[in-house]
């Protein structure tokens, strides 16, 4: 077993349950032992960047010395999140690009007892981990029930191949990497050409106009290429795509119902997981449909309360059209 | 910041009469790493990369020739660093390998600072953002979206409580926040950084 020091970052604990949940149930199948940073804190995603420099820097360097201090070993920092695995990469290579940025920064973290030597560590986002470290003959060597007949959009962000400071990705506008995974899996990976567009990171709550155009292009280019599911390595381009897509339907009138999840979700399911071990039902667009397609049901998430669909319109009385009478009857 | 550290080659006077006229030095210094800005040839395949260029008041490559021209307020307060969506297109397309999103960072930290932004959206959410992680720790989303919303698209509110209620229901947004142990190590922290900052 490859032991890797993880940090998880907010999201994986709320809106990206299911990444957590699946990446949980298949890193035994891969033999991957994720050993969780103590205590870590929040990388201050895109926002604290642009209000402090010294500040950002250190939040994010808190991690990247707590990390150091519980390396045993390993010199590898594993992140599943493309805004926190970029913010500790950028953050690390700054600071031995600039070395009075991190002399800064570790005067900060002095406040703390801690230090961060730039460069001792290797920060890397989990699916370089999959495809460079486990292997993809290993990951097809695990799997149990091949996806086939499910057609998939791989879909990377920007975060992650870009701007790639250690040049660890085939490119940096359209790498093959998510693909040839998927392709291990069994399942059709479609030739996405906005595989490494923008979802709108944190737009939905600043210019929501900007956000909605950016998520209808993806869903657009994913609908053009018939694919039943669009797959992510990203909670932020996740929520974007998945929570935000009603409300980028209801902006443009459109109907896309192109359910978002990670790949990670599918490599579980792959190896033969339950799907309710993998965080299926957490998805706002449904799966249902799509995973029908490869004959496997998809339960609800424990815990999670169905609303009871009104049988007919009650409360103020409002103007109807006769089709709806006739949905109500 | 890192201002100190900028080159000291000029006649100090002219800066004095003027301290437009090394505005793009001052916003190279102030960038994270080694920001390149003083190579951009305004070739403008920045703008022509950007996804959300079409909602921006100047392109990227419009605002680098204004830093030179020494435009402080009408950089400051144009939306362009604020729809930038740090995606990095630019930066790999980039002949001179100017760090851009990097310096769209920094022109929004300066634009907090004198106060010129013209749309509080952004900002406010940037520091309700911040507020919450130097609270807890870790971010808060379903604080963070209340606020947020309420005060900046209380309208949008009804279109979105299903999204809402759809990711509390399926327990993607905690009802209380995560503070973590080191809550006041991370305080100490960020308050020493905060005044090594003020010092230019």
């Amino acid at each position: 077993m490859t032991s890797y020091l993880f940090y998880p970052g907010c999201s994986m604990e709320t809106s990206a349950k299911a990444y957590y949940e699946s990446l949980i149930a298949v890193k035994k199948t891969l033999g991957l032992d994720l050993v969780e940073i103590d205590d870590w804190n929040c990388c201050g995603a895109t926002e604290y960047l642009g209000i402090n420099l010294i500040p950002a820097y250190a939040l994010i360097s808190r991690n990247l010395a707590l990390a150091t201090q519980q390396a045993n070993g390993s010199r590898t920092v594993v992140a599943p999140c493309s805004a926190c695995y970029l913010n500790l990469a950028k953050a690390d290579h700054y600071m031995l690009e600039r070395p009075e940025l991190g002399e800064k920064v570790n005067l900060a973290l002095q406040a703390g007892n801690l230090f961060y030597k730039p460069g001792s560590l290797e920060i890397r986002h989990l699916l370089d981990i999959l495809i460079n470290d486990v292997g993809l003959e290993e990951i097809k060597s695990k799997v149990k029930k091949p996806l086939r007949g499910i057609k998939v959009a791989p879909y990377l962000g920007c975060m992650v191949p870009r701007p790639d400071y250690k040049k660890r990705w085939s490119d940096h506008e359209h790498p093959d990497e998510l693909d040839r995974l998927l392709s291990a899996l069994g399942a059709e990976a479609i030739d996405f050409p906005l595989k490494t567009h923008c979802c709108g990171g944190h737009m939905p709550q600043i210019s929501p106009s900007t956000a909605f155009e950016l998520i209808r292009r993806l869903l657009h280019g994913a609908d053009l290429y018939e694919a039943d599911l669009l797959v992510t390595v990203c909670p932020m381009c996740q929520m974007n795509l998945d929570a935000f897509q009603a409300e980028t339907n209801r902006y443009f009138h459109t109907n896309y119902k192109i359910p978002i999840i990670f790949f990670t979700q599918l490599m579980g399911l792959a190896f033969g997981e339950d799907p309710k071990e993998l965080g299926f039902g957490r998805e706002l667009v449904s799966t249902e449909f799509a995973l029908s397609r490869i004959g496997l049901e998809i339960p609800e998430p424990d815990g999670s309360k169905v609303q009871p669909k009104r049988a007919k319109k009650t409360g103020l009385p409002m103007p109807t059209m006769p089709a709806d009478e006739e949905a109500h009857k | 910041m890192l201002a100190n550290t900028a080159p000291q080659t000029t006649n100090p006077l002219s800066t004095v009469i003027n301290p437009n006229l090394r505005f793009l030095e001052e916003v190279s210094g102030a960038t994270a790493g080694i920001s390149r800005l003083e190579m951009c040839i305004q070739c403008g395949t920045c703008g022509g990369s950007c996804p959300s260029s079409t909602d921006m008041e100047y392109t990227p490559r419009s605002i680098f020739a204004m830093l030179r021209a020494g435009l402080r307020e009408e950089v400051l307060s144009s939306n362009t660093p604020w729809i930038c969506v740090s995606c990095y297109h630019c930066v790999v397309r980039c002949p001179q390998e100017v760090h851009i999103p990097d310096v769209m960072y920094t022109l929004k930290s300066m634009a907090i600072r004198a106060k010129l932004y013209k749309d509080a959206t952004a900002p406010d959410f940037s520091m309700t953002f911040v507020d919450m992680v130097e609270t807890y720790g870790r971010s808060f989303e379903l604080g963070l979206a209340t606020r947020h919303y309420l005060k900046h698209f209380p309208l949008r509110l009804p279109s979105m409580a299903p999204m809402g209620l759809g990711l509390l229901s399926k327990q993607r947004m905690e009802i209380t926040p995560h503070r973590i142990e080191g809550i006041n190590q991370l305080k100490a922290i960020l308050q020493l950084a905060k005044e090594l900052e003020a010092i230019e």
